[in-house]
């Protein structure tokens, strides 16, 4: 193993298809028109020494150093900033070249300190290569004059530092900020001599507007900005392609190793997902791995009351095959369950619920993305014929107008974010639903074309509404319809939106939003160009759900925005395998890729693989399963990697149902909120100790690589496979790899792909099959997936979740970019910098009726529970809506929203709580409790005195 | 350079007049310049109040406001005194004796470069270069240009707003 070297090319590619050739050096090159002659050189194999060039930025022209001759013209231009044309004759290498570039450097390094064996970046910094380069023996001016060498180091940032002293001022961390993640938080302040980086308007970096996304650092030539990590450890020396297990963008990093520790994370520039990209988390939230908090060794524990009692492998897993068959043999098969979890691996996933559907003899299995993208699964398959999204994140690029309803992308999908935003200041217009005024609506250089703060809960009204305008202004995409959609549909779904009730000046008074707007919106929608909808868990968790995941797919289906790139229908996934999850087989009611339970078909094909007979009956769902625990049917559950009690609604009633079990199987990194009600805890293993694949919001299944041993001795495959084999299944797979040939054997989208393609291709969007052998970037090209696109009736319902003299604010919840969910791993960080506490935003009118100041303690009542934590007064929020997240489990902002659930899918309805704000003085009597209950049952017997 | 600084007690933050000032300037193409200039009229300096509510006035970061504030000397960070005198200090005039001329307005006024004296009636500022070459050593006192000067005309000129 190497370190993996990125060639750094200087400018970004052209993509002209028009071609040029010129002479380097002699040799001819042949590129694509508008490239630059650095760019060129590089293609030939000369690197021209740079310093203010990267091929993630576009051309500046600042340091002087790429300096060449062109026969025919004078002077010796940048050869970064001068493109490329027919017939130039270049050379990069001649006397006068050499005595100006080593002028230059000899400025540069007057002012730099001379202390490169101490320094951090030794071994990786450009200023270093580049005095090497160009033969640097030395500095005539000396280093007595004036100089920036005692300029001070801005050590705010957890991760990484500022090191004016070494800074050479070459603009690529201000550029990366601006071109790369598109947040603008750095500048050149001053000028000529007093030139520095500042962070906003001269501060430190962690109070500026930076997001610590890292592209600055990546930039950086020299050892000015530098991971912390990097400066504590040293240069790593090898380093692995892997995957982020973060959100659904699915980016692709090299970790960068030194033995088995983890020097940093570095974003891949070949990564599809991300092309070079990170965000805080990813690049720098990768701690909670070797956080002391993790759990090493497996426990049992009788009662839920009593301390763990720390076993071996070996008596924790026959103990999970004896309880789970006694279950079943006093409560019968049906009596235990599985859930899978959106943040393991596919290979994972599909092992528990084999283990579920094979070994355990029923079909109760279940995902965490039942509570989050149950209905998108659900809305497409009915009206595309397939559960996903239907582009790939590059789709972005030939957007003209951008729809963003109920995601919130600079916080959940930052990665993507930065693309989007990038498009959308090449003059792609944005249009935005959201009850909560995110920062897409107002942000440097972005704003967007209409906001639509619509009322939490009435997704759906809004959305018929715009196709009410589509439809009656004549709108329609008739060509695309007639030739792809199904014809009746269509017909009952136009006489139905038409229908003046579905109106926007009808529905105004639903949503709240002025009919103008909807119109306006609309027409941009559906006239603009190619229009893109991207949505997220504000569309789908709701008690309508799959009915606006339809009501979305009508819209594209109506206007043609189906097909090709700079269009479709794309679910922002929350989790980083939440498609993988759902592809894998994880529903109760579906086998992988989607098929019904009940087809006995696709139950032959794993009868066939497994050797056993499947129950062609669905399973429980997750309420289900509690539900049935209360009254005494359901008793034991197998919990893979995801913390129902935290992250579940109705926090009250998933406790109560988990305390009726008597084994429950907590299989997880930490102690998390779950383990609290558990018997067994299995140690997990993080991304980082493990092999797999993951697939990400796109389709893109991209692979996980082990860069250390699995810290508790089993990888999460490993141990499921354990207890398959101690409930007397056969199962004897040596690696993932292998498992993967067995997805592929068993499921058409998944029948091309092997860790062999994925080596090869690097990642691959399913469907990957023999009609698409390198993988489907754009579904339904030529016809959709279920032959005609299916248009459905969208009647807005409103929830029954409604406010009220008691309970008279709605409470809509979302999560913010540096934290993660519930927080168990980026809370094991050193994110809590940025985000230590959930907060409740309350507009200002509301907070003043209540006589709450920024800062106070609040109680948050619902029907279902109440809590408290601390309030933010803002008019991000519209009077008669607060928010807050969820990412503490102090906070428990699930006790607070109730039991209502999607209609099709059982999705809950996060997003729609009445509550009530009035001041507290702390935390609620419910907090005081469960946090004593949470220390008492983390404790961990002292098995000296035993 | 107006001719003479608003008076200190107008100089004080306030935001809804900074508000009003920044407001007038939004929706017209490249509005960032002149409303500072408006708010240098109105502050006599640029405040850093100013700089986030332009930044969220004109959709740009704070980073952004700021390296255009610091990029031009004549954007202040803090108010001047009543009178500023701004002596050349670039090669034509420094030839001419312009470095004694500083010398003697620093110790005279008791001031460094870009100071105010104690008794804020004068601001001292180097300039490079007001175009005056053939006439240096040459200054500009509260937007007056003046050549050719000596110890004794800078004395008079001195003498005239900090005697």
């Amino acid at each position: 193993m190497a370190l993996i070297e990125e060639l750094d090319y200087g400018t970004p590619a052209a993509d002209a298809a028009k071609t040029v050739t010129l002479s380097i050096d002699g040799f001819p090159v042949t590129v694509p028109e508008g490239t630059s002659i650095m760019r060129a050189a590089m293609e030939a194999g000369v690197q021209i020494p740079k310093l203010c060039a990267t091929d993630m930025l576009d051309a500046f022209g600042s340091c002087r150093l790429c300096l060449v001759e062109i026969e025919g013209r004078n002077g010796t231009p940048a050869s970064c900033t001068t493109p490329v044309a027919e017939g130039l004759v270049v050379r990069t290498q001649t006397t006068r070249l050499k005595q100006l570039r080593r002028g230059v450097m000899e400025l540069y390094i007057s002012d730099h300190p001379l202390d490169c064996l101490t320094c951090a970046a030794n071994g990786d910094c450009e200023l270093q290569d580049m005095a090497g380069a160009v033969g640097l023996r030395e500095v005539r001016y000396g280093f007595a004059g004036e100089n920036h060498l005692d300029a001070a180091k801005d050590e705010s940032n957890p991760y990484f530092t500022f090191d004016a002293a070494k800074c050479i001022v070459c603009s690529r961390c201000v550029r990366a900020c601006e071109e790369v993640q598109g947040t603008f938080a750095l500048t050149i302040e001053g000028r000529g001599f007093d030139s520095k980086v500042s962070p906003s308007a001269g501060e430190a970096f962690l109070d500026s507007e930076c997001v610590s996304c890292g592209a600055c650092v990546q930039a950086c030539p020299t050892a000015t900005l530098m991971e912390k990590s990097v400066i504590e450890i040293g240069q790593p020396e090898h380093s692995v392609v892997t995957t982020c297990a973060y959100c659904g963008v699915g980016c692709s990093f090299k970790a960068e190793m030194r033995g088995d520790e983890v020097v940093r994370m570095v974003p891949y520039k070949d990564g599809k997902a991300n092309h070079g990209h990170s965000c805080v988390k990813g690049r720098f939230a990768w701690g909670y791995a070797t956080h002391p908090d993790r759990v090493l060794t497996p426990m049992l524990r009788a009662r839920i009351t009593d301390p763990w009692r720390p076993v071996s492998w070996d008596e924790a897993i026959a103990h999970v095959a004896r309880e789970f068959r006694r279950i079943q043999a006093e409560h019968g098969k049906d009596a235990i369950g599985g859930i899978t979890s959106s943040r393991c691996t596919n290979e994972e996933t599909y092992l528990v619920q084999k283990l579920v559907r094979a070994g355990f003899g029923n079909n109760n299995v279940d995902t965490c993305a039942r509570v989050c993208h149950s209905p998108t699964g659900y809305g497409l398959k009915t009206t595309f014929g397939t559960s996903a999204g239907t582009q790939d994140f590059d789709s972005v690029d030939d957007a003209d107008v951008i729809l963003v309803i109920g995601a919130n992308p600079t916080d959940g999908h930052p990665v993507f974010a930065s693309r989007m935003k990038r498009r959308l200041r090449e003059g792609a217009k944005l249009v935005v639903i959201d009850p909560r005024r995110i920062d897409l609506v107002h942000t440097p250089h972005i704003a967007a074309e209409h906001h639509l703060p619509l009322r939490p809960g009435t997704n759906v009204a809004m959305l018929t509404a715009l196709a009410h305008v589509i439809v009656t202004e004549g709108l329609v995409n008739e060509a695309f319809v007639a030739e792809r959609c199904d014809a009746e549909s269509f017909a009952e779904w136009r006489a139905f939106v038409a229908d003046p009730a579905n109106s926007p000046e009808a529905t105004a008074a639903v949503t709240g939003v002025p009919a103008e707007a909807v119109r306006q919106a609309a027409r941009l929608y559906a006239t603009g160009g190619n229009a893109a909808i991207y949505y997220g868990l504000g569309v789908t968790e709701h008690s309508q759900g799959t009915t606006a995941v339809m009501a979305i797919a009508n819209l594209a289906m109506a206007t043609g925005n189906i097909g090709r790139p700079g269009v479709g229908v794309n679910p922002l996934r929350g989790q980083n395998n939440v498609q993988g999850s759902c592809d894998m087989g994880s529903f109760p009611h579906e086998l992988p890729d989607y098929r019904h339970i009940s087809d006995a078909a696709a139950r032959a094909i794993f009868e066939h693989e497994w050797g056993v007979r499947l129950d062609a009956e669905p399973g429980l769902r997750i309420p289900n399963m509690i539900d049935a625990a209360l009254d005494g049917s359901f008793r034991g559950l197998y919990i893979q990697g995801e913390d129902i009690v935290q992250s579940d609604p109705n926090t009250h009633h998933m406790v109560a149902g988990l305390s009726a079990m008597e084994c429950v199987v907590v299989h997880d990194l930490f102690l998390n909120e779950t383990a609290n009600y558990a018997h067994v805890f299995l140690p997990g293993s993080s991304f980082l100790e493990k092999d797999g694949t993951f697939t990400n919001a796109e389709r893109r299944i991209g692979r996980v690589r082990k860069v250390m041993a699995p810290r508790a001795g089993l990888a999460d495959w490993e141990a499921t496979q354990a207890i398959a084999r101690a409930m007397g299944l056969t199962m004897n797979y040596a690696h993932p790899g292998e498992i993967m040939d067995e997805i592929a054997r068993t499921t058409p989208s998944f029948a091309g792909v092997s860790y062999a393609r994925l080596d090869e291709l690097g990642s691959v969007q399913w469907p990957c099959n023999d009609a698409a052998p390198t993988g489907t970037p754009t579904m339904h090209i030529e016809r959709f997936a279920r032959g005609r696109g299916q248009f459905i009736i969208t009647e807005y319902v409103p929830t029954e979740e409604r406010t009220g003299p008691r309970f008279p604010l709605l409470l809509t919840t979302g999560r913010i970019l540096s934290q993660y969910n519930v927080g168990a791993q980026t809370r094991r960080t050193a994110n809590g910098a940025w985000h230590a506490e959930d907060r409740l935003e309350i507009h200002p009118h509301d907070a003043e009726e209540r006589g709450v100041r920024d800062g106070d303690w609040v109680r948050l009542a619902s029907r279902a529970g109440e809590t408290s934590l601390r309030a933010r007064i803002t008019d991000r929020v519209a009077p008669g809506v607060v928010y807050t997240t969820f990412h503490h489990p102090d906070t428990q902002a699930n006790v607070v929203t109730t039991e209502h659930s999607d209609w099709a899918t059982n999705c809950p309805e996060y997003k729609v709580t009445a509550v009530q704000v009035s001041r507290s003085n702390g935390p609620s009597a419910w907090q005081e409790d469960y946090r004593r209950h949470a220390e008492a049952s983390r404790r961990v017997a002292d098995l000296a005195a035993e | 350079m107006a001719s003479s600084q608003p008076r200190v007690s107008d100089l004080a933050w306030d935001a809804d007049r900074a508000a009003a000032i920044i407001a007038a300037h939004a929706g017209t193409e490249g509005p960032l310049l002149p409303a500072l200039h408006a708010l240098q009229a109105a502050f006599g300096h640029i405040p850093a109040e100013a700089v986030p509510a332009l930044a969220h006035a004109f959709n740009l970061s704070r980073a952004d406001v700021h390296g255009v504030v610091s990029f031009y000397h004549d954007f202040r960070d803090h108010p001047a005194g009543r009178h500023v005198l701004r002596l050349c200090r670039a090669e034509a005039c420094q030839a001419m004796g312009g470095d004694g001329l500083a010398a003697r307005a620093r110790a005279r006024l008791g001031v460094g470069w870009g100071e105010t004296t104690a008794d804020g009636a004068l601001t001292l500022e180097p300039v490079f270069c007001l175009g005056l070459c053939a006439c240096g050593p040459s200054a500009m006192l509260d937007g007056a240009l003046h050549g050719r000067l000596d110890a004794a005309a800078l004395d008079a000129l001195l003498d005239e707003v900090a005697p």
